[in-house]
């Protein structure tokens, strides 16, 4: 009998291992283990089995019942795993199709990419954004930034006049707001100023609008060397940290001493040639690259500051000092992303303005 | 301004080549923009040659065959000349000339070969001016440069290197002069500049002897009507001149200086300007109709013929110069034809007059007539540089016109000789350098520099008293000016780097800023592009905009001197750029367009207005849509820009800033009017124009539509939708800061409801009712569907509503919410509304 039971669960074991496919075992299952299968019923016929051998093959055939049971429960998960595998498999999509639905991409246009990157930077060595009027006063635009009654830049060529109004200017500069930030607010005073400003001038470098970040940074004991060492920062986190800059003496109305400020070309690594010997495009051989304008703050400007309320105890030229800085934003972003054309950053065309940002 | 090296070294020579001299010049203020080549690129191969023989060419009608000496010899000693084949009809035996031997290089860059011509082998070539570039005019009809009897220095053997005799290969430096600096607008100017940057000594000024004389002048008079813009008027009379071609040393210098040789009286007048920096003129004295001039105002539209052949109309702004006959000139911008130096002229009055810069500035752009002299004059400059001119000029003309100068100077005006402004004295304190550039500078140092300006110092308790030189009077006038003539000469190069001490300071942007730059994220995170637009545009807008006569936005800020009429208002509405820019990008790229423009709008402000800026400014934020939403695709429908889709893309950015807001139907002139709404907003509690004690204010932001078909045809569109918002009121209806609220461990319980309502009810109107039935316990609600058809009949639709309800203390069942849900529906009966299903 036990011989028999033996038999039966090898028999089983090797068909359950040769089985294909879930339908199969169960086949075997019914063969083996059903109602009518020959193992259960030699398992149910042990209580007429003679006393001495009930326990021996009760319990063989106990064993073989749950030994084949076991194996048919792993072949089982054997097989499901197997066949959703297989199921999975032949459910296939074309993954290369586009997303549903397409997501459009946005994009900041590039002049409010640089815009926002130099406020950024200006934020980080604490100055505080501020902004101003576009349609400005004689007054702020030209007189109270120590500009001669009979200076060239008043002139109608040079500057837009509101109609029936000759006090009026649209601003040519960010430097009005230098006054005008005076005037609210008391020293020490650490702002830049972004903002869009105009000039009569239309060709490939020039355009009648641009944008412009003045700076301004007053206090007891600002330096022209403090100017070098806050712009040596800005050049190094918009070009690289390898840059220097330099400090070319000039003349604005407005500041004295002036200067002209060149960041090392990030190019040619401030060589003025590249690796093949050729003159480098950016800088022109030069390796500078001229960035802004820039000075202590002229004292004639200060004394155009009344003191008032707002800004006690005001600025007086012999204690306070400090400097003033205006760059293009159009310029910054011109040699940062090599755009050839200042006329570009208006046309607004899609093929442009998904370049960047 | 181009001035050529070699003159310039005459002045001040320091042992440096011309990129270390620019880099002087650059790093102490005068920048240099260019270096300029002219002439040969090397001197090698052109050589002074001396003709023995010019014969006939045998095959060849016009070319002679020269035998020319160029210092070549044989073992010997012998003189071994080349042949040289020459065409220029006024080649002659005898002759010393320039030659161009076999492989020098030409200016163009070709070198020269022995080459055949017409059988005869030519060992170089016989040069004329032009060939050496020291002439820029056509080639002169004589043809080769005759050298005999030019009074060049240099002993002119056979074979003399020519770059000994004439400067044939000169670099020229473009310099940028800036406007506080006329007195660099001369070559003597810029040498004492090169003289202070580099230590160089400085020659004596080339006008520091002078062959003329001072006092009265008779034979020539000079009246001055207006000396308000003539400070000084002097002239000089010179008899016996003979008008002839400048010398080659002359002409070189001129040519290389950018400046055309025309004759020796006219060439000198050019000589002096450009050395000197004030320009001269130079008038046939026995043309000038009585022997005198007067300067006087012009009349409104009197006509003037200038040199160049044009008819100028003046007005009365202008000065003339006139004489018995009439105006012979505009001061200061051009002479006139009629006294102009001619081949005959025997007599000169040399002119050297002293203008008033802002007039001559507005005379030239007026006239659109700009020179050299006139880019000088409205710069300002000096009234000492009169005599400085003529002192140049009068040696020039003894020298190379062979002329007599008359005794005397006419000198008139009220800054001439006798009236000249005393020297200004400033002091200087020693340690306010240091103080202003955070870099020491010795007092010794600081009066080496200043000395080296032309600058007299004397030492004083804790500095220098400084005596400011005549050309410097109107840029230096106060300390700081000093600080900064030390700073560019021997401090801003030296700068250390360091930072200010930022007292006080912490970088951070507005709340309206960061507002401004959130609608901006907003905006391209729904996949938009933002444009930046022209803030001029044209008035016609307006009218493409069907504004009415008396609309709002009409009331727009014009400009007195736009570019063109069509950039001769300040925008007052981003819509203009909006459209434009769709326009441009559907013709070339794409019909679907989704745009945004965040950018300042213009307004002039209404009568009465208490703003204390100069016009009514605000910063908006523009959308304009057209064409598909997302790019076409595979799967599912796209959606199209229409009203909805425009006050989707709304919701996402007022929603951005937990915003309770609304639409309400209202009519602009440029939107559909059945499809336009005013965007209306509630301001916050906290924000800058919430209600006074907390009441709720109601604020208009802007708008919102499609556009009207004819606004939309005008620019070439297809259905497009737009809205603008006020991003200053904006910022006015947030609050800066959120405060927490608080919210329950429990889920909301959610319901739906469909009613049918009369079309005229709106979706607001049934929310608010639905909200206001509700109560607090009604967390949300939402329309899902709308429906309308035969089912729910004629002059009716059927709305579902999404219900969401939910309480701090529980889960909510639907026994709770039965007596909420029958307020509703009985709320809702009231506006005619029915249950539906």
């Amino acid at each position: 009998m036990i011989d028999r039971i033996q038999e039966l669960q090898g028999e089983a074991e090797s068909a359950i291992a040769g089985v294909g496919s879930s339908a199969e075992l169960e086949e075997l299952r019914v063969r083996f283990l059903g109602r009518k299968a020959e193992l259960p019923q030699l398992l149910r016929g042990v209580a007429a089995l003679p006393v001495e051998q009930r326990g021996a093959v009760g319990k063989a055939a106990n064993q073989a019942r749950q030994a084949l049971e076991a194996q048919i429960q792993a072949r089982t998960d054997e097989l499901s795993a197997g066949e959703l595998q297989q199921r999975l498999l032949a459910d296939r999509i074309d993954v290369t199709l586009p997303g549903a639905p397409p997501q459009p991409i946005g994009r900041l246009h590039v002049l409010s990419a640089t815009r926002r990157e130099l406020e950024d930077i200006f934020l980080g060595l604490g100055f505080t954004v501020m902004e101003g009027p576009e349609i400005e006063t004689v007054h702020y635009n030209f007189d109270a930034l120590n500009h001669s009654p009979t200076h060239p830049a008043r002139a109608r060529t040079d500057t837009f006049y509101v109609e029936d109004d000759t006090d009026l200017v649209l601003r040519t500069h960010t430097s009005p707001m230098q006054v005008r930030a005076m005037e609210a607010h008391p020293p020490p005073l650490y702002v830049v100023i972004p903002g869009r400003v105009y000039r009569r001038d239309l060709d490939a470098t020039h355009t009648p609008q641009f944008h412009q970040i003045e700076g301004l940074a007053v206090d007891e004991d600002i330096t022209l060397a403090d100017l070098k060492g806050t712009l040596l920062s800005f050049a190094r986190a918009v070009f690289g940290d390898e840059r220097d800059v330099r400090l070319r003496p000039h003349f604005f109305p407005f500041t004295e001493p002036s200067v002209e400020v060149d960041v090392s070309c990030f190019h040619c690594s401030g060589k003025g040639f590249l690796k093949d010997g050729s003159r480098c495009y950016l800088c022109k051989g030069e390796g500078w690259l001229e960035v802004l304008g820039a000075g202590e703050v002229d004292p004639n400007v200060y004394a155009c500051v009344p003191t008032t309320d707002a800004n006690a105890p005001g600025y007086d030229p012999e204690k306070i000092q400090g400097f003033a800085w205006g760059l293009g934003v159009e310029r910054i972003a011109m040699l940062k992303h090599g755009i050839p054309d200042l006329r570009l950053y208006y046309e607004n065309d899609l093929r442009f303005l998904e370049q960047f940002a | 301004m181009k001035v050529p090296l070699p003159w310039l070294r005459e002045y001040c020579d320091p042992p440096l080549d011309v990129h270390a001299i620019e880099e002087r010049l650059t790093m102490t203020g005068t920048k240099v923009e260019a270096i300029h080549h002219h002439g040969v690129p090397a001197t090698d191969g052109f050589v002074v040659g001396h003709v023995l023989s010019a014969e006939q060419h045998p095959d060849a009608d016009r070319l002679k065959v020269c035998m020319v000496d160029v210092g070549a010899s044989d073992e010997n000693g012998d003189a071994t000349p080349a042949t040289i084949v020459c065409g220029a009809p006024n080649v002659a035996a005898g002759q010393t000339v320039a030659v161009a031997r076999p492989g020098a290089v030409m200016p163009d860059g070709t070198k020269l070969k022995q080459a055949k011509l017409r059988g005869v082998v030519s060992e170089g070539m016989i040069l004329s001016e032009s060939e050496l570039e020291i002439n820029s005019g056509p080639p002169a009809p004589e043809g080769i440069m005759v050298l005999d009897g030019q009074m060049l220095d240099a002993e002119l053997a056979p074979g003399t290197p020519l770059a000994e005799v004439l400067a044939i290969s000169t670099d020229v430096l473009e310099l940028e002069i800036t406007p506080n600096r006329p007195d660099c607008l001369g070559v003597y100017g810029v040498a004492r500049e090169l003289h202070a940057a580099t230590g160089a000594p400085l020659a004596d000024a080339p006008w520091s002897e002078d062959p003329g004389s001072v006092g009265l002048v008779s034979g020539a008079e000079v009246i001055l009507e207006v000396p308000e813009l003539c400070p000084r008027f002097t002239a000089r009379v010179f008899e016996n001149v003979t008008i002839a071609p400048s010398p080659p040393w002359l002409k070189a210098r001129l040519t290389a200086a950018g400046q055309r040789p025309i004759n020796n009286v006219v060439d000198i007048t050019n000589y002096a300007m450009l050395l000197t920096g004030q320009p001269l003129h130079a008038f046939d004295l026995d043309r000038v109709a009585g022997a005198r001039l007067t300067v006087r105002r012009a009349h409104d539209s009197e006509q003037v013929q200038t040199l160049d052949g044009q008819t100028r109309t003046l007005d009365s702004e202008m000065l003339v110069i006139e004489d018995a006959d009439g105006p012979t000139s505009i001061a200061g911008l051009m002479g006139g034809a009629r006294s102009e130096v001619a081949p005959d002229t025997k007599r000169v009055l040399m002119e050297v007059a002293n203008w008033h810069g802002p007039n001559i500035h507005r005379s030239s752009w007026v006239l659109a007539l700009r020179s050299e002299a006139s880019s000088r004059f409205e710069k300002g400059l000096q009234p000492e540089q009169c005599l400085h001119a003529q002192a140049v000029a009068t040696q020039l003309m003894i020298d190379l016109c062979g002329a007599t100068v008359s005794p005397g100077t006419i000198d008139v005006g009220l800054k001439s000789a006798d009236a000249i402004a005393a020297h200004a004295q400033i002091g200087l304190r020693e340690a306010r350098v240091q103080a202003i550039l955070g870099l020491p500078v010795t007092s010794e140092r600081q009066a080496e520099i200043l000395g080296a300006l032309d600058f007299a110092t004397e030492p004083r308790e804790g500095g220098l008293a400084v005596t400011v030189p005549a050309l410097r009077r109107d840029d230096v006038t106060r300390e700081i000016d000093l600080i900064e003539e030390i700073a560019r000469i021997d401090g801003v190069e030296r700068l250390p780097a360091t930072l200010p001490a930022r007292r006080g300071a912490a970088g951070k942007l507005s709340h309206a800023q960061r507002v401004r730059r959130a609608a901006e994220d907003a905006m391209v995170g729904r996949g938009l592009h933002e444009i930046v637009g022209w803030s001029f545009t044209d008035p016609e807008l307006l009218d493409r905009l069907l504004l009415g006569a008396d609309h709002d936005l009409r009331r727009v800020v014009a400009l007195e001197n736009p570019l063109s009429d069509t950039q001769s208002i300040m925008r007052p509405t981003l819509l203009g750029s909006l459209l434009d820019a769709a326009r441009h990008n559907i013709a070339r790229n794409d019909p679907d367009v989704a745009i945004f423009e965040s950018g300042t709008v213009y307004r002039a402000h209404v009568a009465g207005h208490t703003s204390d800026l100069p016009a009514d400014e605000h910063h908006a934020l523009g959308v304009l849509l057209s064409g598909g939403l997302e790019p076409r695709a595979w799967r599912g429908e796209r959606r199209e820009a229409d009203f909805f889709a425009a006050k989707g893309l709304l919701g996402a950015l007022l929603e951005r800033f937990r915003l309770d807001w609304s639409v309400r139907a209202a009519a602009w002139s440029f939107l559909h009017p059945g499809r336009s709404a005013a965007v209306e907003v509630v301001a916050a509690d906290g924000s800058a124009l919430a209600g006074a004690n907390g009441n709720e204010a109601s604020v208009r932001l802007g708008f919102i539509g499609e556009l009207h078909p004819l606004v939309a045809s005008a620019w070439d569109l297809p259905r497009a939708a737009a809205f603008a918002i006020d991003l200053g009121k904006l910022a006015g209806v947030t609050s800066p800061i959120v405060e927490f609220t608080a919210f329950g461990p429990f889920p909301p319980l959610r319901q739906d409801l469909a009613v049918i309502l009369p079309e005229a009810v709106t979706a607001a109107e049934v929310l608010a009712t639905v909200r206001a039935a509700a109560g607090k316990t009604l967390e949300d609600v939402q329309v899902f569907d709308v429906y309308t058809g035969a089912q729910v009949g004629e002059g009716r639709r059927s709305l579902a509503l999404a219900l969401s309800f939910r309480v701090l203390d529980r889960t909510l069942t639907d026994e709770d919410i039965g007596p909420i849900r029958g307020k509703i529906v009985a709320a809702l009966a009231e506006l005619g509304g029915e249950l539906r299903g």
